[in-house]
């Protein structure tokens, strides 16, 4: 257990800027979820109700950034606690694209609520399962400053890749085999492109959940001259 | 590191009174750059920089043990003068200490009388006060007392008397700390400027001021050399657990 500040009142702001984080979070988890159920259970109001979530999601991102400001402002952090601001400065960022993304997939859910189901939507649900995972074990490897889960996070970056290029070349073969699909099709191509780019943002936390505890910084091995494991190509 | 070390202690210990106050501390200061210590009051912080000129000796019942090299050599060794040695490596101390009777001129004068360095006062003065960014601000009255200067003129005055007998290494015990923001932000300027030609140890409370003047910070705590590294790790990324704690404020 490490010890608190002796400025409880920091120790306070500190710990709540960590909550504001979790609770952004947990509203970019939700997002996600629904956002791909109102595509797979054709639900156009729970596509609405993402929409307007992200007004807060946008609201969180907002006074996160405030919070920091406010800390390196006041506080003048250092070591462990100047990686956490600038981590959640960071972060913040990210999970407020997350959220937008989720809103972008509860368009095309829109889109597609109005015609006919055009395939099977099991692929789209696993990728969605996956990025939604790798936003969880992120956040929870953030709040626990877990070094292996957050390099999990980035291994399995992979599968969302892998699986999304699978749905991409099945949806091209049902484009190619009737044209008439081609609206539907991409609409739903799009919404795995989301879902692929969610898992980036995904990786993109976990960086630095690295960085914040290590302060080691694993982005882009291949501008250092690293060699690049294959999941950071 | 790549030039050799302009001050090294090797395993110093010392003690008031029979109360070993640092604890085998071996500590490299490179040249041409700014070491800064830090540490709560007790830690030793000021013991320390007060051994590398030999001036902990001269307190009644202190005394230490280990090495101080300068360039190499050791300074508590049988053939040197401590004398010689203080104005290789000068001190500047909290409140600044004018000598009060005399003129802003004899102030810095007096450092190259009292070490009958011969040669033309008035330009060495002048250099001195242009180094420690006086000059502008006292020129026109060279002659009025030093004691008519502001607290942080008076600081920098010290500073240029600190330069008259050209040290090669300057020690600062807590120089802003009985100044305003301005009077220390100007300290600190100084400081940046004094680095490319002498070689500067600063002790400081306040770690935000390390973290701004120097380039490699040392913590100490409870007379231990806890951990030394670039500013910038000490910082960010500190080594040691105590480090950590004490530059977030965890102060137990």
């Amino acid at each position: 257990m490490t010890p608190t500040h002796t400025d409880k009142s920091y120790e306070a702001e500190l710990s709540g800027l960590r909550d504001r984080l979790l609770e952004m979070g947990g509203l970019v988890e939700r997002a996600i979820d629904a956002s791909v159920r109102a595509i797979t259970e054709r639900d156009t109001a729970l596509a609405q109700s993402v929409k307007t979530g992200d007004r807060e999601i946008n609201r969180m991102e907002v006074e996160i950034d405030n919070g920091c400001r406010r800390i390196l402002a006041l506080r003048q952090p250092a070591a462990s606690d100047l990686r956490f601001i600038t981590t959640a400065l960071k972060i913040v960022t990210d999970l407020e694209r997350m959220g937008d993304l989720a809103v972008n997939i509860a368009e095309r859910a829109m889109e597609l609520n109005q015609t006919p189901p055009v395939a099977p939507m099991h692929d789209l649900s696993k990728l969605a399962d996956l990025s939604e995972a790798q936003l969880k074990k992120a956040l929870d490897a953030f709040v626990t400053h877990d070094v292996e889960e957050a390099e999990e996070v980035m291994h399995r970056d992979d599968l969302l890749d892998a699986l999304y290029l699978k749905i991409f070349n099945d949806l091209l073969a049902i484009m190619m085999e009737d044209s008439r699909q081609i609206r539907r099709a991409t609409a739903i191509m799009f919404a795995a492109k989301h879902l692929e780019r969610f898992g980036d943002h995904a990786t993109n936390l976990a960086e630095m959940v690295v960085y914040m505890v290590r302060g080691t910084d694993v982005r882009h091995p291949r501008s250092r001259g690293e060699d690049v494991p294959p999941h950071q190509a | 590191m790549s030039a050799p070390a302009k001050l090294t202690a090797v395993d110093l210990h010392a003690f008031f009174r029979g109360t070993e106050v640092l604890r085998d501390v071996s500590l490299e200061i490179p040249p041409l750059s700014v070491t800064a210590i830090i540490g709560p009051s007790g830690c030793g912080k000021s013991t320390f920089l007060r051994c590398l000129n030999r001036m902990h000796e001269l307190t009644p019942g202190a005394h230490a043990t280990g090495r101080i090299e300068l360039d190499g050599q050791d300074v508590y060794g049988r053939d040197v003068d401590p004398v010689h040695l203080r104005r290789r490596v000068g001190m500047v101390f909290q409140r600044p200490n004018p000598f009060p009777t005399m003129s802003i001129f004899d102030n810095v004068a007096a450092g190259l009388r009292l070490n009958r360095i011969r040669g033309d006062h008035e330009a060495s003065v002048e250099r001195c006060l242009r180094q420690a960014a006086l000059w502008d601000e006292v020129k026109d009255r060279l002659g009025a007392s030093a004691l008519g200067l502001s607290g942080g003129q008076q600081q920098r005055l010290c500073i240029a008397r600190a330069l008259a007998v050209e040290p090669e290494v300057l020690l600062m015990d807590e120089p802003a700390s009985a100044l305003d923001p301005i009077a220390t932000a100007k300290i600190e300027d100084l400081i940046h400027e004094l680095k490319t030609r002498y070689t500067i140890a600063i002790v400081t409370h306040n770690m935000q001021q390390a973290a701004r003047v120097s380039d490699r910070t040392a913590f100490f705590y409870m007379g231990d050399l806890v951990e030394v590294g670039p500013t910038e790790q000490i910082f960010t990324t500190p080594r040691e657990q105590r480090t950590e704690d004490y530059v977030t404020g965890k102060f137990g």
